[in-house]
């Protein structure tokens, strides 16, 4: 291979000279997640905000009232009435006057202690909305207390299973008992930024030179199709770490959110991500012809990013296909890897199976794009 | 010392569509030697971008061979690369870079070192014409001077080919002449092997060679002089009072080879001039045409293209009507 050092340096200088020149688009992607954390942050608050709650505490113990307590405290629920039965739960809800039921059965601390702890939330079927958003924050509010939540869909009609099984959590790690949507939120959104960035960025510029003609111009010099990547990547590269950095600092000190693990593990493994990200937007790049190709690629990853990989909806709760779907996209691995960085300060050894399949994954899809990068035009 | 600086045989380059494949260039076979200004002239969508992309190795070729320098276009495609210059079709330099910037990354590119740089960047700057012009974006420049820069950083590294695909394209009369001007520069000073693309037919006057493609094929490879000189007969030229009448009238005349309309204004080919021309006035007078500025002139390029490729397409036509009666039907 003639890797030129004099030929790399000309495309890494160019593709920085033109990064800052564009100073609208550069500012925009540097801004862009700092905005959709807020957007997230307050469109979390507004939707699930004060769900009518009527809870059947059977327990009665520190534990259940502990549980109970942090639903209402982090403003997702708010409890109705205390009634004596699951039946009278339902009811409730049947009635419309509540919107979400929690039933916690007896002897619920001991459970705890066990670390087998069950509750049974019930959501109202009727809402889809309240459905989606109450059951993502019960679940996180559950997980953060070590309980498996049980969750059921309320409709008219009787009681029907949500989705096709019923629904246990199986993370038992106890974490930020103040769970609040941000602990959450603020690392998956540094992860989904840097799938987003990476993948569009480099398909995106890719695109735009083969559709301006610069790509033609470029082919057609001595530069080698290594060179041509790297050239691309690196400075990219340099894009979105900023752009990773300022998120962790924003979430840090701006959301309270409480940086728990080894920084530089996570630098270390957001690299690879990143790395996988990149070689992912040169695969879209051979295959779209067009910035509107591409930008609809990347639209259609994103969405289902968003739905399969646990960014918003915990994966547990997918049917086995979905969840399989899920498993070919490197921010479901990413995602369990950041957040346990991010909020539960876990090493290497809890997450290692993660960083095998995102190293698996960079390397076949970084030789898959050298592979497929066009060095002629058809 | 290779003297063929371009040579390609039975070229085919055949793009598979959704719509079907387009036969885009269709068996041509083209010779140019080493310090020749090579025109290859046809209408848009005759194949000319096409040819010059698989000459470098930019398109998979379908058929044939192709090679630069003795070079093959497929196997040694990073030699080529090295040693000739290229400006596309679009103009395609990075527009956010300045005229600067663009020198030095395509010398860098190139591998050009900082010492040659040095004196060679300002050297093809004046050459230019863009000396004043060093900090200004490339995409702000006036469409001359976008080709005057694209053809300063195709010189960079010091290529023996030039290839150039409508480089006057988008560009003023007076910068056409001016970039012309610069060709004939580097043909005279430094020997430089020129391939030019272009639907102008003023520009092939200034080739030593040309080709003349349409629909894929090479019509006619020769000098200027001979291309025009394949149309048989003299020309005239005229303003005709009735245009319609007098084209149907003309086609009767005996001795007439052909006739081209350019707007008001008739083209006739005819056997012999001089005699012709009395004819012409006399016929058409008698239908009340008046003939005004009869006169004869020299065919020029574009009379012998058109001439020219109304010849293939009746050669086209005749064979797949001969094809059309063999196939039982
Ligand atoms: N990448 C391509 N894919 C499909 N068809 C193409 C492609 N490039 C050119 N063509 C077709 O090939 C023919 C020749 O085009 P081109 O070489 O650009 O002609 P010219 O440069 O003489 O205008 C045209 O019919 C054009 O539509
Ligand atoms: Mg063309």
């Amino acid at each position: 291979m003639a890797f030129s050092r004099q030929r790399f340096r000309a495309l890494i200088r160019k593709e920085f000279i033109q990064l800052l020149r564009d100073w609208r688009t550069l500012l925009s992607i540097l801004l862009i997640p700092i905005v959709e954390m807020f957007l997230l942050a307050y469109a979390v608050n507004l939707t699930i905000d004060h769900i009518p709650m009527v809870v059947a505490d059977l327990s009665q113990d520190d534990q259940s009232r502990a549980l109970i307590h942090a639903l209402v405290i982090s403003g997702y629920f708010d409890v109705l009435q205390y009634v004596d039965s699951e039946t009278e739960v339902i009811h409730a809800i049947d009635q419309g006057q509540a919107r979400a039921g929690l039933v916690i059965p007896p002897g619920f601390a001991t459970g705890v202690a066990r670390g087998d702890a069950q509750a049974l939330m019930m959501l109202d079927g009727s809402d889809s909305f309240t459905l989606q958003s109450g059951y993502g924050a019960a679940l996180a509010i559950a997980q953060a207390r070590s309980t498996e939540l049980a969750m059921e869909k309320v409709s008219r009609s009787g009681i029907t299973a949500l989705g096709e099984l019923p629904i246990f959590t199986s993370l038992r790690i106890l974490y930020n008992p103040n769970m609040d949507g941000m602990v959450f939120m603020v690392p998956a959104t540094a992860a989904m930024l840097l799938q987003v960035m990476t993948m569009g960025m480099t398909a995106m510029s890719v695109v735009r030179e083969q559709e301006m003609g610069t790509l033609e111009q470029l082919l057609v010099t001595p530069a080698r199709p290594m060179e041509l990547i790297l050239g691309k990547l690196v400075p990219n590269i340099l894009v979105a770490a900023v752009d990773m950095v300022m998120v962790v600092l924003f979430g840090v000190y701006w959301f309270g959110v409480p940086f728990q693990g080894n920084p530089w593990l996570l630098g270390i493994l957001s690299l690879l991500f990143i790395i996988s990200g990149l070689g992912q937007g040169l695969l879209a790049s051979s295959i779209a012809h067009t910035q509107r190709e591409a930008g609809q690629m990347i639209a259609v990853l994103m969405m289902l990013a968003n739905l399969l990989t646990g960014f918003i909806y915990p994966r547990t709760a997918a049917p086995l296909w979905v969840q399989l779907i899920g498993d070919l996209i490197p921010l479901t691995y990413f995602l369990r890897i950041i957040r346990g960085i991010f909020t539960k300060g876990i090493g290497v050894y809890f997450i290692w199976q993660d960083i095998a399949v995102l190293l698996l994954y960079s390397v076949v899809v970084m030789v898959l794009a050298a592979k497929s990068f066009k060095t002629r035009l058809d | 010392m290779n003297e063929i600086a371009i040579r390609t045989r039975d070229l085919v380059k055949i793009f598979k569509t959704r719509r079907g494949a387009i036969n885009a260039v269709n068996g041509v076979t083209l010779q140019v030697q080493r310090g020749q200004t090579y025109g290859l002239i046809g209408p848009d969508g005759a194949g000319k971008t096409t040819t010059t992309r698989v000459i470098l190795g930019l398109l998979r070729r379908t058929g044939g061979e192709s090679s630069v320098l003795g070079y093959d276009s497929m196997k040694d495609t990073y030699a080529i690369r090295e040693r000739v210059g290229y400006i596309a079709q679009q103009f395609a330099l990075p527009g956010d870079l300045t005229v600067m910037e663009n020198m030095r990354f395509f010398a860098d590119i190139h591998q050009v070192d900082e010492e040659t740089q040095r004196h060679r960047i300002p050297e093809l700057l004046e050459f230019a014409g863009l000396s004043r012009f060093t900090k200004r974006l490339a995409g702000k420049l006036s469409g001359g001077m976008k080709k005057k820069l694209a053809l300063a950083c195709s010189l960079i590294h010091g290529p023996d080919v030039v290839m150039l695909d409508e480089p006057t394209l988008g560009v003023d009369p007076v910068s056409r002449r001016e970039f012309w001007d610069l060709l004939g520069e580097l043909r005279t000073e430094k020997g430089l092997t020129i391939f030019v693309c272009t639907p102008y037919m003023d520009e092939a006057e200034r080739c030593n060679l040309i080709g003349l493609m349409y629909e894929g094929q090479l019509v006619a490879h020769d000098s200027p002089e001979k291309i025009k000189r394949l149309v048989p007969g003299q020309l005239l030229e005229f303003t005709p009072s009735h245009f319609a009448p007098a084209k149907e009238r003309l086609a009767e005349l005996e001795g007439v080879l052909e006739i081209q309309t350019y707007g008001r204004m008739i083209h006739v080919f005819v056997d012999h001039a001089a005699r012709r021309q009395a004819e012409i006035i006399r016929a058409l007078g008698d239908q009340g045409i008046t003939c005004e500025g009869m006169r004869e002139i020299e065919p020029r390029m574009e009379e012998a293209f058109i001439s020219l490729i109304r010849k293939q397409q009746e050669r086209a036509r005749a064979a797949s009507e001969t094809a059309a009666a063999r196939s039982p039907s």
